[in-house]
């Protein structure tokens, strides 16, 4: 089902959480709200959820109205960050709780649930209570819980956020095959860069309530549309007002023109990847980004004094936007 | 420092149990080998239809009071914790209320209100209803003063439940009634449960307002704790000590049941 969310605001007190936000969510697709916290994207999930109501806007599930169905009558799925488990009630009891709801017979919840049980890998831990789980465990156990009754939308807050890194990349990984699997409209929020990049279909990212851009992961990496966006979704320098990926800082023994003087303060080795961080002549720190091949020809040492010169970079206006009339081609400086 | 050394650990202890022995543990220890000394006159004096009526009174009071307070601090509590709303200062302030007034002052205040002569009383005897002396009267000084209780032990439960376990059970379709039958009672069972035990106990105990509003009218409105006074008064020490033995044990059984509560809740 596809959701659409137009002119959305949402104030508590003082605090503008949510500012004049419209989104569109193509049915079947996988999209992240991407942001820091407090830029509102909790709360726009909510909001679509039916857990807020917004101040003004609508929001249309399916081209219905559903500003203001409550999340009890909406039908979707929610996740949440620290699992909201059941604590009272086993696993099978937490799965079958949307379908004894819904009031269905007892065979067919127990064989429903058993089919979610194997979905989400728990089959043979339907008799534990949710303290008995790990971490990982328990969110899986929300995730059968929230696709029990066939939610015609699969809404996740930070579903990976209470969760340790090793365990957070498994279950990213798990989340995209189950999505190519159940093909339900999701929406996910995260703040964390790589697992929007790594999940989603779709990026939205947002900024003080207000959403900066929203595109394929791609294109908002290559093409970002502010400062805020090329910060957020990738590592960024700063060389004056260009603004410059690490993978596109070339490293140069020889001055050349266009290449400044600077000295190394740091060999980092990542395995595949050596990040180095250098001083330039009038202070300011950048750091580039090469692989182990590149950094052995260049005989690279701590201390060394190296020319860089950036390869590709973008400028953007004062107010953090880009420069020009402001058409998606930012200025694009090719230096080569 | 403090506590750090032996000697100190051993007098503060010492300290503690000397405390709690002289105040409680050598009184209440009175009272059982007395009671017990001779038994047989007390319990004839126990048996007699007033003391029986005054111990049934107490049952039933408690019985109808309870129940009622639990409906409301269950409600009360909801009410404070899980929404927003002018005026919740001022309410949570007035559940405190029967924590700091003394229970004869309460029984006082009640009288000025339900009284034949008080605000309410033409009303209340043009239609027939006696408050004060009577039943409803010892019912309402009871539920006054059993008031915070339950309140006061379900409020922190809440707020450290937390309310996402609710919107998820919003969300998978659940309207208010089932949300609260299915996961907000199970999730606060124990602190319900703490509260209705102590309030319990305070209500079998309850003297000063339930004096004041009875009118310790024997074999009527003589609750237990008022028999046992005027038992004293009369010179049946006998019949007063194992009436108190007997309240004791009521007492004290609801406080066993409460740490039985605890430790289940601790797991």
């Amino acid at each position: 089902m596809s959701i659409i969310v137009e002119g959305a605001s949402k104030n508590f007190g003082d605090f503008v959480a949510v500012d004049d936000v419209s989104i569109t969510v193509p049915d079947g697709s996988l999209t992240a709200l991407l942001g820091p916290s407090g830029s509102g994207k909790s709360t726009l999930l909510r909001i679509i959820a039916g857990l807020e109501v917004p101040d003004s806007g609508r929001v249309l599930i399916q081209g219905n109205d559903a500003t203001r169905i409550p999340a009890q009558h909406r039908d979707v799925g929610f996740v949440f960050q620290h699992y909201a488990a059941f604590k009272h009630m086993t696993v099978h009891d937490n799965v079958a709780f949307g379908l004894k709801i819904r009031k269905r017979e007892k065979a067919e919840i127990d064989q429903r649930v058993q089919e979610l049980l194997a979905l989400v890998h728990l089959d043979g831990l339907a008799d534990r209570y949710p303290s008995q789980l790990s971490g990982g465990q328990r969110q899986r156990m929300a995730l059968a819980r929230a696709l029990a009754v066939e939610p015609k939308v699969l809404l996740l807050d930070e579903p990976f956020g209470a969760l340790d890194a090793q365990v957070r990349k498994e279950l990213r990984a798990w989340l995209r095959r189950l999505h190519d699997e159940v093909h339900v409209t999701t929406i996910f929020v995260t703040h964390d860069q790589e697992e929007a990049m790594e999940v989603a279909e779709q990026i939205v990212v947002m900024n003080v309530g207000k959403v900066e851009q929203s595109g394929p992961p791609r294109e908002l990496y290559e093409h970002p549309k502010s400062e805020f966006v090329m910060g957020f979704v990738g590592a960024v320098n700063r060389l004056g007002s260009l603004f410059v990926r690490p993978h596109d800082v070339d490293i140069l023994q020889r001055p050349e023109p266009g290449a400044d003087e600077a000295m190394i303060e740091h060999l980092v080795h990542l395995g595949f990847e050596v990040r180095v961080e250098l001083i330039l002549a009038g202070g300011d720190g950048l750091w580039a980004q090469i692989t182990q091949a590149e950094a052995e020809q260049l005989e690279l040492e701590k201390g060394q004094i190296v020319y860089v010169r950036p390869s590709r970079g973008r400028v953007f206006d004062h107010d953090g936007s880009p420069s020009g009339d402001g058409t998606p081609s930012t200025e694009e400086l090719q230096v080569a | 420092m403090l506590g750090s050394s032996r000697a100190s650990r051993w007098g503060l202890r010492g300290f503690a149990l000397g405390y709690l022995a002289l105040l409680l543990m050598i009184p209440l220890g009175m009272i059982f080998f007395r009671a017990f000394e001779h038994i047989g006159p007390a319990f004839e004096s126990l048996t007699n239809p007033d003391a029986i009526h005054a111990f049934y009174l107490t049952i039933l009071v408690t019985a109808i009071a309870i129940p009622l307070n639990t409906i409301f601090g269950v409600g009360c509590a909801l009410l404070l914790v899980r929404t927003e709303f002018r005026g919740k200062a001022l309410i949570n302030a007035i559940i405190d209320l029967p924590f700091a007034i003394s229970p004869v002052v309460i029984g006082l205040s009640l009288l000025l209100v339900y009284s034949e002569t008080g605000w309410l009383g033409d009303w209340l005897s043009a239609n027939g209803i006696q408050v004060v002396f009577a039943m409803p009267g010892i019912v309402l000084a009871t539920v006054f003063v059993t008031l915070p209780f339950v309140v006061r032990e379900v409020v922190p439960v809440l707020h450290e439940v937390g309310d996402e376990q609710e919107q998820a059970a919003r969300t998978l379709g659940a309207n208010w009634w089932q949300t609260f039958w299915r996961i907000t009672l199970p999730a606060i069972r124990w602190g319900v449960s703490y509260g209705v035990v102590i309030a319990t106990a305070r209500a079998l105990g309850e003297f000063g307002a339930v004096a004041v509003v009875s009118g310790r009218i024997a074999g009527q409105t003589q609750t237990a704790t008022i028999w046992i006074a005027e038992a004293f008064s009369r010179y049946d020490t006998q019949g007063a000590y194992l009436g108190a033995v007997l309240l004791a044990v009521l007492a004290v059984s609801i406080l066993v049941a409460m740490n039985v509560f605890k430790r289940k809740e601790a797991t």
